[in-house]
């Protein structure tokens, strides 16, 4: 047996003596930090050891991680979401994360529909939207659900402008709405006039200025620009300032060269100029390109979808298809802007963690240490995460490297069984909503997502296994 | 309630240090709230909205303007040096953050950072356990169970994995082994040399290395099974495996075999393994009649301390050689009716075979493991006749560590024992090795010396009995702690077997022997 021809080398669980005694004796032994997974729930224990190192799960999450890795985000051009979205409904309303139902949403999700249905003329004001909004005559739909990702409520409706982004490699194609800027913004629960005004401008003159721009500039590669960006401080999720910079500058000489008007170039180029985050939306489109290619391989544990309703977080699995595991929305730590403080926030929200789910966000935090300061720390601590997430992912994404981390690749591809198994829960840079409707975006931080997702998604693959494999 | 605001013109500094200093602001004591912030018309707007500002201001989107809010001057004053010194701030370092380590939280993730690691030593709760093992079978690692409280279906699913992807389970409920010279659990510090063990028992185990010890040999390898290897159910998995390994280890020249009686079939399969080990296999079967152990190269013995004895004299190609009958050469004077020998015992299995030896000398005999011709005790806590108690027993460690760590359940027990008129001996093992008490000799000597001086009150004469197992090498050293035994008054014997015969025989003949008579006049 191998064992006896080999130094002995110990990895020790439990208790630490044993380690010191066996380092005391002249031998070699590691102490694991070890606590008991998923909260000391011995039965999802039991799953997850089933599964760890499983041949046929390993293969999975090969398959599902090569595909991302190929994935080649495109944005192919801007459009509306009732043509643009396959299976978008007339009276159809798409949100941001799991499934739910009106009455179960939070403040800024429901604000965000009574502004929709005013902005498609199902209803007058914003009473008889409430009221249209409880009504069965609207179907509402996870945004994941049809390929698409929404910041915060991630309310798209028929008539909203979205971009489409499509992967080169492998054909799928995912949409995202557009970014509306800070303050008040639907995308927070506002729906005064004002927010309704940009909305119809956005849909009318913004998306046909930029459809023109890019039917002069053709199909734009975003894993190069978002690779870019990375180098310049962003992370493409709360900080978007470096790509929304470069990508107006592929889209300006297009513009200028394009058939839009001299006026309408200009509201354009001030609009986007005037807001950092404008790539947010196309970042988490290309994400979900890249997390989507992962998805539908039997038994791969890769997590390719994480995203918040403003109640609940879910997270889906390659393996696991359409199904979402779910826990509490957590709330989040972080800076607040002046008068507000997290007595006002809305749990986690939106589809934006995404970006984390493609390696990106908090997992690329490396690239972007100013995010760091929403929580008080240092730029090692924007690495330490980096560094962090690189035990519960499948591997580094060498199309998005990281300067501070000496060039190495994102860490990439959630395993689901590592996360439950270190305990080492995803990090995601988001911003705060306030938790009623309309007031807007209150601050910006960094939270974890809930264990119990992971938790319950390994629960579920392990039922996936034959009885007889795994012992 | 007062609020001041401070513009520093042309001064830039990103949203989100300036978010952080608000929030230090707004911390300081007496402070209602506070914001620095660029003075673009958007940020403006949110200060107003917040009633930080009224009305026009002139801070322009180049300037820094600081507002703060408190019913106190002082603390408004305060609150603006504050920001004044945070501006001056050199920039923060971390410290080291960049190359910090995260600690090892996973066996998978310690196996990246140790590619080489070929063992997992586990000892979780059980309910925990056997997942660990299972996954660190997974890994491609070999496991030592220390858990207990794994379930039989458990037991026997990890170790057929093991035996069919070439590794090994040792345990659960495995207390010790010695690997490649490396000491694991509670195990001693012995030689290495030529002698491989394989035992169902963890102080079997530790009896047999460390008498090979003092013999002046050593050990190839020490291979726990754990106490449920040998059930029919297990199959003696591990034990096969060890016969096996131990029978291609050229280090290896000898085995021993350790166990309390196996499972029918499975003693027939481990000796049939044994006689094609074509080494000389020394098998210790406690309590199993060795008529019984038929095989040229096969030697049966009825002790540990012959187990260790023979195994010795085959490595250096003598012929066997048993422990030999002690004789008690001064005998004690004991008072009528001091006649029965109390055996306090911290290791479960030299409690099993002082069950065994004690019941063929004298009779009756109690214990609350029973074995041979032995009897219940009605009351574990209570010494009945001649009484033998295993204090390693779930009944006495529930809620309390074990007596080879925490003396005081047994001091307890000697002090009750020394002031029962029947007790004449009274037998103690004391158990050395990583894990045990790091000074057991220093914990009893006391309590002996306290039991003594009663009993010579009370006109008694009582007589301690014991052995240490252990080795110099051991942290507690095996020669000190005898020395600081045997200095209290302790008569010291090199076994468990020999302890138990030399205390029966004490006993036997205070009964018959005329002195006995006289001092009890």
């Amino acid at each position: 047996m191998k064992l006896f021809d080999e130094d002995l080398q110990v990895l020790n669980v439990g208790l630490a003596s044993f380690a010191e005694a066996i380092i005391g004796a002249g031998g070699k032994a590691i102490q694991i930090e070890w606590a008991p997974p998923a909260h000391g729930n011995a039965a999802i224990g039991r799953a997850l050891a089933r599964l760890v190192n499983h041949k046929d799960v390993e293969a999975a999450n090969r398959k599902a991680y090569a595909a991302y890795l190929s994935s080649q985000p495109i944005l192919e051009g801007i459009g509306l979401a009732r043509t643009a979205i396959p299976g978008m409904g007339r009276r159809m309303l798409l949100h941001a994360g799991p499934p739910i139902a009106w009455a179960q949403m939070c403040g800024p999700m429901q604000g965000a529909i009574v502004g929709a249905i005013i902005l498609e003329g199902w209803a007058e004001d914003a009473a008889a939207a409430r009221r249209f909004a409880e009504s069965n005559k609207i179907k509402y739909e996870s945004c994941h659900d049809y390929g698409a990702v929404g910041p915060m409520a991630g309310i798209i409706s028929p008539s909203m402008p979205v971009w489409i982004v499509r992967d080169g490699e492998h054909g799928h194609r995912t949409f995202s709405n557009l970014n509306e800027g800070l303050g008040k913004a639907l995308r927070f629960g506002a729906n005064g006039p004002e927010v309704l005004k940009r909305l119809v401008w956005m849909a009318a003159k913004l998306r046909k200025a930029l459809a023109a721009a890019l039917e002069v500039s053709g199909p734009i590669e975003l894993k190069p620009l978002i690779a870019q960006a990375l180098h310049m401080g962003d992370e493409v999720h709360n900080r978007n300032a470096a790509a929304t910079s470069l990508f107006l500058k592929r889209l300006a000489p297009a513009l200028l060269k394009s058939k839009a008007s001299r006026s309408d170039v200009a509201e354009a180029v001030g609009f986007i100029a005037g807001n950092d985050h404008f790539f947010l939306n196309i970042s988490m489109a290309a994400c979900k390109a890249m997390t989507d290619a992962a998805h539908g391989v039997p038994l791969a544990s890769m997590v390719t979808a994480m995203a918040r309703n403003g109640v609940e977080f879910g997270i889906r699995m390659s393996g696991t298809g359409a199904k979402w595991f779910t826990a509490p929305a957590p709330l989040v730590e972080g800076l607040y802007f002046p008068g507000y403080s997290i007595a006002d926030a809305a749990p986690d929200l939106g589809d934006s963690a995404i970006t984390e789910t493609a390696g990106l966000g908090g997992f690329a935090m490396a690239a972007a240490p100013a995010i760091v300061n929403f929580v008080g720390g240092t730029p090692d601590d924007a690495i330490a995460n980096t560094a962090q997430m690189g035990h519960i992912t499948l591997g580094r994404n060498g199309g998005l490297t990281l300067p501070a981390m000496g060039f190495a690749g994102t860490p990439s591809g959630i395993d689901a069984r590592r996360v439950v198994d270190t305990g080492i829960c995803p990090v995601i840079n988001t911003g705060i909503a306030h938790k009623e409707a309309g007031i807007g975006q209150i601050g910006a931080g960094i939270t974890r997502a809930p264990l119990d997702c992971f938790a319950n998604a390994v629960w579920a693959l392990a039922a996936e296994l034959p009885a007889d494999q795994g012992g | 309630m007062a609020t001041a605001s401070k513009i520093i013109r042309n001064f830039y500094r990103d949203s989100v240090s300036l978010m952080q200093l608000s929030s230090r602001l707004a911390k300081l004591p007496g402070m209602i709230q506070a914001s620095a912030i660029m003075a673009s018309e958007a940020n403006l707007a949110l200060l107003r909205e917040a009633k930080l500002l009224s009305g026009a201001t002139d801070a322009g989107p180049n300037d820094l303007l600081i507002t703060v809010e408190s019913q106190s001057d002082d603390a408004i004053a305060g609150a603006m040096r504050e920001a004044e010194a945070a501006f001056n701030e050199k920039p923060r370092t971390g410290e080291g953050g960049g190359s910090k380590r995260e600690p090892l939280r996973s066996l998978e993730m310690a196996i990246e950072q140790v590619p080489n690691a070929n063992l997992a030593l586990i000892s979780t709760p059980g309910d925990y356990a056997a997942s660990e093992a299972l996954k660190a079978l997974h890994l491609g690692l070999n496991v030592m169970l220390f858990s207990d409280n794994v379930s039989g279906e458990d037991e026997i699913a990890l170790k057929r994995y093991a035996r069919n992807h070439g590794l090994m389970v040792l345990g659960p409920d495995c207390g010790t082994a010695i690997l490649n010279g490396v000491p694991l659990g509670f195990a001693n510090m012995v030689k290495r040399g030529a002698i491989g063990v394989v035992a169902a028992s963890g102080t079997g185990m530790q009896q047999v290395t460390c008498l090979v010890d003092r013999l002046g040999l050593g050990i190839s390898q020490a291979i726990g099974t754990g106490g449920h290897d040998l059930s029919r159910e297990v199959g003696g998995i591990t034990m096969l495996q060890g016969v096996e390994v131990l029978a291609a280890d050229k280090a290896t020249k000898v085995i021993v075999l350790v166990s309390k009686p196996p499972a029918a079939e499975v003693a027939e399969r481990v000796l049939s393994a044994a006689r094609a080990a074509r080494k000389p296999v020394v098998i210790c079967f406690l309590g199993v009649d060795p008529k019984t152990i038929v095989g040229d190269n096969l030697t049966p013995v009825r002790t540990l301390e012959d187990a260790a004895y023979v195994a010795a004299a085959l490595a250096k190609g003598r012929k066997s050689k048993r422990g030999q009958q002690v004789k008690v050469t001064k005998l004690p004077k004991f008072r009528r009716g001091q006649k029965y020998v109390r055996g306090l015992y911290s290791g479960g299995t030299f409690c099993y075979e002082a069950s065994l030896l004690l019941g063929e000398a004298l009779s009756p005999v109690y214990s609350n493991t029973p074995v041979g011709n032995a009897s219940r005790l009605e009351d574990v806590w209570r010494s009945q006749a001649n009484t033998v108690v295993d204090l390693g027993d779930d009944v006495f460690t529930r809620g309390r560590p074990h007596p080879m760590i925490d003396h005081r359940l047994r001091n307890e027990r000697i002090a009750s024992e020394a002031a029962d008129p029947g007790t004449a001996v009274i037998l103690l093992d004391i158990v050395l090795g990583y894990g045990s008490h790091m000074a057991p000799a220093e914990e009893i000597v006391p309590v002996i010396s306290a039991a003594r001086k009663r009993s010579t009150k009370a006109g008694r004469n009582l007589v301690f009995v014991g052995f240490v197992c252990g080795t110099d090498g051991d942290p507690q050293n095996l020669s000190r702690q005898e020395a600081v035994l045997r200095d209290a008054g302790m008569i010291l014997c090199r076994s468990n077997a020999e302890a138990v015969r030399l205390a029966a025989e004490i006993v036997r003949n205070a009964v018959k022997s005329p002195a006995s008579k006289r001092s009890t006049r």
